[in-house]
């Protein structure tokens, strides 16, 4: 690899991290003031015009606050706990296709870290990883609360692992590949071929089943029974204080944006947008493909705040039994209707 | 190629810190450690398929699933009954002689040729599910009914006994 | 990826059964030396993949594919086996409220 090559990924990289902190960091001011339109409330007003500076002070007293490590904790397992936390939800933006390529004075530049041909199978791997960080933390307290937590996480998890990924198999079989930039150049434009090219009206019911489970694995209301506070005190963090907790209640936020680009990328068309034909030229294209995907992005964050603060939490066994009987017999249908369908209509 | 060295001599202090850490669940996160250089490995040797399945499967799922039932069943009770310290030391040798033994005996094979990957498609989903679903059609199908029997039997297991109602 | 797979090419296949036969012993010594069923059974699993690398390095040096579907096959038998066994684990522990398997040799308890 060329010197120059490798200096433009890393910059990518880097552009990427920053604006998924960002990103996540604004989460926090636009959960808040979210809640603050559903309950008609201000929200907060106080830090700079409308609060927009709220986020800076939030994390300016994180960082400032006294750091607290019980003496029973485990004292490594306790810093790891977070730390893994925060690291699993940001490896997952390097398969995500962010826009077309562009191209500056002849050399080609892919608006995606690395393009590997099991991309989906990658972000799932990411993702069963994204457990560990709240069991090592919840055991490391050494707190019937935090443990508590940590196991509701972990059964919470692996049951709605099984049938997020069955609902991508389904859609699988329709794209017939692993790779997210080939899923996303499939699904061009908006119309082709008589019917719409995006997956989420190839594959609807795969796109609700992948959404609920994207909220448990996200640890969101309705689901988020691991921190439940009437029941756990804070849950899996109870222990935990300044940019320690922070690190937790950040990775909550970026997990969030990653997965609403997952489903963006997977289900609603990635960077394309409607009538992008019509546009000649290529390095245009590719910039507005990255607005589309961010405005997508962002409704659907909008969409996972919408629901919390609209529906209450479920009760621990409605959540089971909603995984194993509800959603895993809906996945296999959903597989099996799939299979028919591309036998006979196509 | 010095790469594979560092990598394996991970995988062999990792694996020993598994069975030698005093805690479990020290044990099950070294075993972590351990099958993620293993994952380096399969990588190493181009086969992404196992190596992502590998991840998704071991370090996912069956290293979660011990986590929880550590977590689940030993709550804070740190001693772990130890063996005898005889025992141990035969224990340690005997898994020492096996090495030996084994290492001793491929020894006497000479150094082979080095691993050429010939076929760079070859750890591919493509070439993979080509083979499985053509070649391995039966054994594939048969699995299914291994791991259909396997939930089966783990739910049955699992569940309590009810009570016997009192009949009055 | 093409400029790490090339770093492997000057690997000796007999370095990589040394490796597997060294983490195979390690965990027949693991076995040995617990008494905790459910670090036996992580010993279990480190065999298991032992087998698992050594397949594929064999898969890789013969170009033949079917070393690799073999240990996609023993991955799905490991996780039916990690399911039962931890299955009967708890169900030891809630009888006899101990994971250590020198209670085992009680007949009835």
């Amino acid at each position: 690899m060329e010197l120059i090559d490798l200096l433009i990924k890393i910059a990518l990289i880097i552009v990427i991290f920053v604006i998924s902190l960002v990103v996540a960091m604004y989460s926090t001011y636009a959960e808040r003031k979210i809640a603050a339109f559903f309950q008609d409330r201000v929200g907060p007003n106080r830090a700079g015009p409308w609060g927009i500076l709220q986020p800076l002070a939030d994390g300016g007293k994180m960082f400032l606050k006294e750091e607290i490590i019980p003496t029973n904790a485990t004292g490594f397992l306790f810093i790891v706990g977070p730390s893994l936390a925060i690291l699993t939800a940001c490896i997952g933006s390097a398969v995500i296709p962010w826009g077309q390529n562009l191209e500056i004075g002849g050399r080609v530049i892919p608006l995606q870290v690395t393009d590997i041909n099991v991309g989906i199978l990658y972000i799932f791997g990411v993702v069963s990883l994204g457990v560990y960080g709240i069991m090592i933390g919840g055991w490391a307290s050494n707190n019937k609360y935090s443990l508590l937590g940590a196991i509701r996480a972990a059964s919470q998890n692996i049951s709605y692992e099984i049938s997020m990924g069955l609902s991508i198999i389904a859609l699988l079989m329709v794209t017939g590949t692993l790779s997210l930039g080939e899923i996303a150049k499939q699904q061009h434009g908006f119309w082709a071929d008589g019917y719409f090219s995006w997956n989420v009206f190839k594959q609807p019911l795969g796109f609700l089943l992948f959404i609920v489970c994207a909220f448990a694995e996200t640890n969101r209301s309705p689901f988020d029974l691991p921190e439940c506070e009437t029941e756990l005190v804070g849950g899996y963090h109870t222990e935990y204080s300044s940019m320690k907790l922070g690190f937790y209640l950040f990775a909550e936020y970026i997990n969030m944006f990653i997965s609403s680009a997952v489903m963006a990328t997977l289900y609603f068309g990635g960077y394309n947008f409607p009538f992008m034909d019509l546009i000649h030229s290529p390095n245009l294209v590719a910039i507005l493909g990255v607005v589309a995907l961010f405005i997508k992005i962002f409704m659907f964050i909008f969409f996972f705040m919408w629901v919390r603060w609209t529906l209450p939490r479920f009760r621990y066994d409605q959540l089971m039994d909603l995984g194993w009987k509800t959603l895993i017999p809906l996945a296999i249908a959903n597989i099996v209707l799939t299979g028919i369908f591309m036998t006979f209509f196509k | 190629m010095s790469t594979f060295y560092f990598i394996a001599f991970l995988s062999i202090f990792f694996s020993i810190l598994v069975i030698s850490a005093k805690n479990p669940v020290h044990s099950i996160l070294y075993l972590v450690l351990t099958f993620f250089t293993f994952t380096i490995h399969y990588i190493l040797l181009n086969a992404q398929f196992l190596a992502v399945v590998n991840f998704i499967v071991y370090m996912g799922a069956i290293l979660v699933l011990f986590l929880y039932t550590l977590m689940l069943i030993n709550l804070n009770k740190e001693a772990e009954p130890v063996k005898p310290f005889m025992v141990k030391i035969a224990a340690v040798f005997g898994g020492g002689i096996l090495a030996v033994a084994l290492v001793s005996s491929l020894k006497l094979l000479g150094v082979s040729d080095p691993v050429v990957l010939k076929n760079p498609d070859l750890g591919l989903v493509k070439n993979l599910g080509k083979v499985l679903f053509n070649e391995f059609l039966l054994p594939f199908e048969i699995s299914s009914v291994l791991l259909l029997s396997a939930m089966v039997g783990a739910v049955l297991l699992a569940t309590k006994e009810k009570e016997p109602k009192a009949t009055i | 990826m093409e400029s790490l797979t090339r770093t492997i090419q000057a690997v000796p296949l007999n370095h990589y059964i040394f490796l597997s036969a060294i983490i195979f012993s390690i965990g027949v010594m693991g076995v040995l030396l617990r008494r905790n069923a459910i670090v036996i059974f992580m010993s279990v699993e480190l065999m298991l993949n032992s087998v698992n690398l050594l397949l594929t390095a064999f898969s890789v040096y013969r170009g033949d594919a079917a070393g690799q579907v073999f240990v996609f096959f023993i991955m799905a038998l490991a996780a039916a086996e990690v399911a039962v066994g931890l299955a009967i684990i708890v169900m030891i522990y809630r009888n006899t409220n101990s994971i250590d398997i020198n209670v085992l040799n009680r007949l009835k308890w």
